[in-house]
């Protein structure tokens, strides 16, 4: 799809994050990404859209979760927008710190982070908007901190 | 596919057989539902034989150290067996592959049941 964009504006439900992986899955695939590279962006997609819909919007029948994808020469750029009330990355516990192992919620960013080259979050007054990135032909493809 | 479970018992350890996916909604709450019912029979040995989970995501991680938080504070005991490669990375970077006992052995994971 080089050069290409797809756009998707879907309901804040579950069948959406289903939805969102799957379609990052044959996007990504066929973007020609290996499998475990394929594998951590359709992860990334998933959890960001987890929190699009749990954590921004609520699940509010009103507000929607945009996808975007978009390949180009060097990079998969997939935006996830909700219309929440915003992201404060900062209030994120680090899932890593020893008191924080054994708690059962608060790695969905990590992960994305993990699994993904660059991760923009940005929130306006109309909600919360994630770019996620992945090089083409970057040194870090297939992933960062998965190999380690 | 969403998660199936079978439960079996060997030398009074509960051997939960896990296929399918755990994550947010239907499979962890399968999983959650399954281990409540252990603990309410007073079954406290738990095997979570992961062989046949092909996806976890971040709330299926959760689930798994929610289950290991439960049983552990009721006097028992829980391990994991068989990880896939995916579920062993995730493990690692999430830091959590130290903090629960994995074993690839089922006769030797059933040995270490106290």
């Amino acid at each position: 799809m080089s050069g290409d964009r797809l756009s998707y504006k879907w309901d804040s439900t579950l069948e959406t994050v289903d939805n969102a992986e799957q379609t990052a899955n044959r996007v990504a695939s066929e973007s020609g990404f290996a499998e475990d590279e394929v594998m951590q962006i359709s992860m990334a997609v998933r959890e960001a859209t987890v929190n699009a819909v749990l954590h921004g919007n609520a699940y509010d029948p009103e507000k929607k979760v945009e996808l975007e994808f978009e390949r180009t020469d060097q990079d998969l750029v997939i935006t996830i927008r909700d219309q929440g009330k915003g992201l404060d990355e900062k209030k994120i516990p680090d899932p890593l710190a020893p008191e924080n192992l054994l708690k059962t919620s608060g790695r969905g960013i990590f992960l994305i982070r993990s699994f993904m080259d660059d991760v923009k979050i940005s929130t306006t007054q109309t909600g919360t908007e994630v770019k996620l990135i992945k090089h083409v032909h970057g040194e870090t493809a297939g992933g960062k901190e998965a190999s380690q | 596919m969403n998660l199936k479970i079978n439960t079996r018992q060997v030398d009074g350890v509960n051997i939960v057989d896990c296929n399918g996916r755990i994550t947010l909604g239907e499979g962890s709450v399968v999983l959650r539902d399954q281990i409540k019912d252990l603990l309410a029979k007073g079954q406290k040995k738990i095997l979570l034989n992961l062989g046949d989970v092909n996806y976890i995501d971040s709330s299926g991680i959760g689930e798994l150290v929610s289950a290991y938080t439960t049983v552990r504070n009721q006097g028992g005991e829980l391990k994991l067996l068989n990880l896939t490669k995916k579920v062993h990375d995730l493990l690692q970077i999430t830091k959590l592959y130290t903090v629960f006992d994995v074993k690839d052995d089922e006769a030797t994971a059933i040995k270490a049941f106290r």
